[in-house]
């Protein structure tokens, strides 16, 4: 409510400067003979002057936010009796939090001691200072910086050069956002993992091909075995993944060439976007057609010729994964057929080749790098893929390359390790971020790969 | 013809055909004039109708090639010269909109006949397009698609040869004979044209169709083409299509020259250029039109 109180008189406030910007710099220019004596057109200035009243105060703003937690804890503290304030680290953190939620009315008072009541008061003091402070200060900056831009206005001014290098400067900051959460995510894991390598050997994890993450909570609990062996993830994550990928990739691929080559007109405007339609299908919903039909018809299916088959298997979960995926795959490559250029396909069919000819030898290695790429997005895909898994491939977290049998994946158990009562710094649930880890530098490698054959063949044909 | 009159048409853009100089030619029904046919034709078109959809390109159209010979189709942008050309090795196929009507014969043999088969067709007609367009492999597999398409070759020693042999001919083996395995999109314009030469001649096509072949050139590299069709027609028998007069005029022994859809006039090169009989064509080639 507050927050957005201050947003929208901000906001106010850069309307009012663009149009003030805007309006003097008319002025200034209908004075010095018409508007082309102005460097800029006057909506430049106008948006320099609301760009200046905006942002700094909206820097101000966001910075205020940050730290007024924990300044208004520190006033807060401070005015606490000394042995209050002589207590443990997490009993004080306690203590504050009681005060705070009975400040902002959601514990009730009979629960708190009298010191803790008046802090509370104290407390909602301090808050509304800030509030009023935060509200004056913001206003004031905004105010200051719009006044100094409409100063500038001169008919030399580079308005436009300079809203012009404000918003390179405002993409550029957004893009670094984003790769600081990226690189914050990654980095949290990685400590969380390291946590977890000081509980389980590296080696143990990487190699061992036992997986049971069963810790004991109490000492003499039966059935605690507590291997951490990762092999079997991995190779249930890659069978399942192969098993999808077989049945996308053919079959992606070729409608694709269908839809690109061949189909009509209109055949190719209703399949394409009924298709990608299908791409948008939660996962969830191909997990039960994974679980209900598929399984139980490859059970049925390999009984009849006299093979076992789990309820639960690769193959089903492979199958009906590789079927998900399809339309991802044929969008991707269907698109990227279709950007290769016309006079290619005139060139080989003008020397005589037929259309399968002309596909095969040249439109398919002019597009490889694109189809590769979209292929390896397809398989990042299939390895991530965690709601299919959990459905029709189970979870036991057997060693073993036929998919006949019920393995488990990677993500999976990142899912069924923290839904679990652990304690957090138990190394069964630490297990989970060494696995995210691990997860992460396969898909890195994936693209790594993509990108050595990209470039490869990007090299043979350029 | 007023203003009106060629929107019924509608085949051209006004600025295009220049309406004020042919007040008094109906191009509707219109009998070409000059010659058509040649005793020793190659490929003849007889009454030949092309239909985008509804709209009509190239109206009842009948000229010969004749065998050995350069013929150049020159006229106003829009008027067909491309579309004839390119019903000539059945490429309008590709285009589904497209319709030929008529009889076109190569060797006396019907190219839409219903026994035809356009691999074996376009490996006998054979075209070069307007932009330079070699496949980004390498300048080798660039010469060679088309014989391995078609089995030329039956080892490693005799696709060599063949290859060797186009490039010479179309004059761009002493430049890449050392860079073979370099890619073709890697050559400059007019090297990337000749290359496409050499790839259409690799199949030892009869006739070869030309599709404004130089646009794309610098003076030099197109003085280089035009002597290589010179020399090429020692061997095979070649349709231009050129927007540039002094380029027909150079290259080729006869000129047909297309007002929209229709073939108006057609001669000898050199008849062509010093004593048109229409005036459309006069019009056309001493530049006095729009
Ligand atoms: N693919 C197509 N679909 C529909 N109409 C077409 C198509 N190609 C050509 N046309 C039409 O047919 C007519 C003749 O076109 P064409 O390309 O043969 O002209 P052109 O003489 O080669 O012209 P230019 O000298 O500009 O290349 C034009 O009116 C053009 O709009
Ligand atoms: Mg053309």
């Amino acid at each position: 409510m507050q927050t957005s109180t201050v947003f929208l008189t901000l906001l106010a406030l850069c309307v009012v400067s663009f149009f003030v910007g805007r309006h003097k710099s008319r002025l200034i220019g209908m004075a010095g003979g018409g508007l082309q004596s102005l460097h800029s057109l006057p909506t430049h200035y106008g948006y320099m002057a609301a760009l200046w009243a905006g942002l700094p105060a909206l820097l101000l703003f966001v910075v205020w936010l940050a730290v007024e937690g924990s300044v208004v804890r520190s006033l807060v503290i401070a005015s606490l009796p000394a042995e209050v304030r002589a207590q443990g680290v997490d009993q004080l953190g306690l203590y504050y939090n009681q005060l705070v939620g009975h400040a902002v009315g959601n514990i009730e008072p009979a629960s708190l001691d009298a010191t803790q009541l008046a802090a509370s008061a104290v407390y909602n003091e301090v808050m509304n200072y800030s509030r009023n402070l935060k509200m004056l200060l913001v206003c004031l900056v905004a105010i200051i910086g719009g006044m100094l831009a409409v100063m500038r206005v001169k008919p030399d001014l580079r308005a436009r050069n300079h809203v012009e290098s404000i918003f390179t400067w405002i993409l550029f900051s957004c893009s670094f956002i984003a790769v600081l959460t990226t690189l914050g995510i990654v980095l949290s894991v990685l400590f969380e993992a390291i946590r977890f390598f000081q509980a389980i050997s590296i080696t143990d994890f990487l190699f061992g091909l036992q997986w049971s993450p069963q810790m004991a909570i109490r000492a003499d609990q039966v059935g605690a075995s507590g291997s951490f062996g990762f092999v079997p993830l991995l190779v249930g994550t890659l069978l399942i993944s192969a098993v999808a990928m077989l049945i996308a990739v053919p079959v992606g691929l070729m409608s694709a060439i269908y839809l690109s080559e061949y189909a009509s007109r209109r055949f190719r405007s209703i399949t394409k976007p009924v298709l990608e339609i299908l791409a948008g299908v939660p996962t969830v919903v191909y997990g039960f057609f994974a679980a209900l039909t598929v399984a139980p018809f490859i059970r049925n299916l390999g009984e009849s010729v006299g093979l076992s088959v789990a309820s639960e298997s690769a193959l089903a979960a492979g199958l009906v994964m590789g079927i998900m995926i399809i339309p991802f795959v044929m969008s991707l490559s269907d698109d990227i057929i279709s950007a290769v250029p016309d006079t290619m396909r005139e060139a080989s069919l003008g020397m005589g080749a037929t259309m399968s000819e002309t596909i095969r030898k040249v439109l398919l290695p002019a597009a490889l790098p694109g189809i590769v790429g979209g292929i390896l997005l397809a398989v990042s895909r299939a390895i991530g893929e965690t709601m299919i898994v959990v459905m029709a491939a189970g979870l036991s977290a057997k060693l073993t390359i036929n998919p006949l049998e019920a393995v488990t994946t990677i993500t999976v158990q990142i899912v069924t390790l923290l839904v679990g009562d652990q304690e957090f710094d138990s190394p069964k649930t630490l297990a989970a971020f060494a696995l995210g880890l691990v997860l992460f530098f396969v898909t890195l490698l994936l693209n790594v790969i993509a990108l050595y054959v990209v470039r490869k063949y990007r090299e043979q044909y350029e | 013809m007023t203003t009106a009159d060629a929107k019924a048409y509608g085949a051209v853009p006004q600025e295009a055909v220049g309406l004020d100089v042919q007040d008094h030619v109906d191009v509707a029904d219109y009998q070409t004039i000059g010659e058509p046919y040649v005793e020793n034709a190659k490929m003849s078109a007889r009454n030949v109708n092309v239909y985008y959809g509804e709209k009509q390109a190239i109206m009842d159209v009948s000229l010969d090639i004749g065998e050995n010979e350069v013929l150049s189709m020159i006229g106003p942008s829009g008027c067909g010269k491309s579309t004839f050309l390119r019903s000539l090795n059945r490429m309008n196929d590709i285009i589904p909109i497209c319709r030929v009507h008529g009889d076109i014969q190569l060797d006396g043999e019907d190219i839409y006949g219903s026994g035809q088969d356009t691999v074996l067709l376009r490996a006998r007609v054979g075209m070069v397009f307007q932009k330079p367009n070699p496949f980004p492999k390498s300048i080798y597999e660039n010469v060679a698609y088309g014989p391995r398409i078609h089995g030329l070759a039956h080892s490693k020693a005799e696709m060599d040869e063949i290859v060797e042999t186009s490039l010479r001919r179309a004059s761009l083996w002493e430049e890449v004979k050392d860079v073979l395995d370099q890619p073709g999109t890697g050559l400059s314009g007019g090297q990337q044209q000749r290359l496409c030469i050499a790839r259409a001649i690799a199949v030892s096509p009869e006739v070869i169709l030309m599709d404004e072949p130089c646009s794309a050139l610098d003076p030099i590299a197109t003085a280089r083409i035009e002597e290589l069709i010179d020399e090429l027609k020692e061997r095979f028998t070649i349709a231009i299509v050129t927007h540039s007069m002094q380029q027909a005029a150079r290259v080729s022994q006869r000129t047909a020259y297309f007002h929209l859809g229709k073939l108006i006039e057609v001669g000898d090169t050199k008849q062509i250029f010093t004593m048109p009989r229409h005036e459309l064509t006069e019009n056309y080639i001493t530049g006095r039109f729009g």
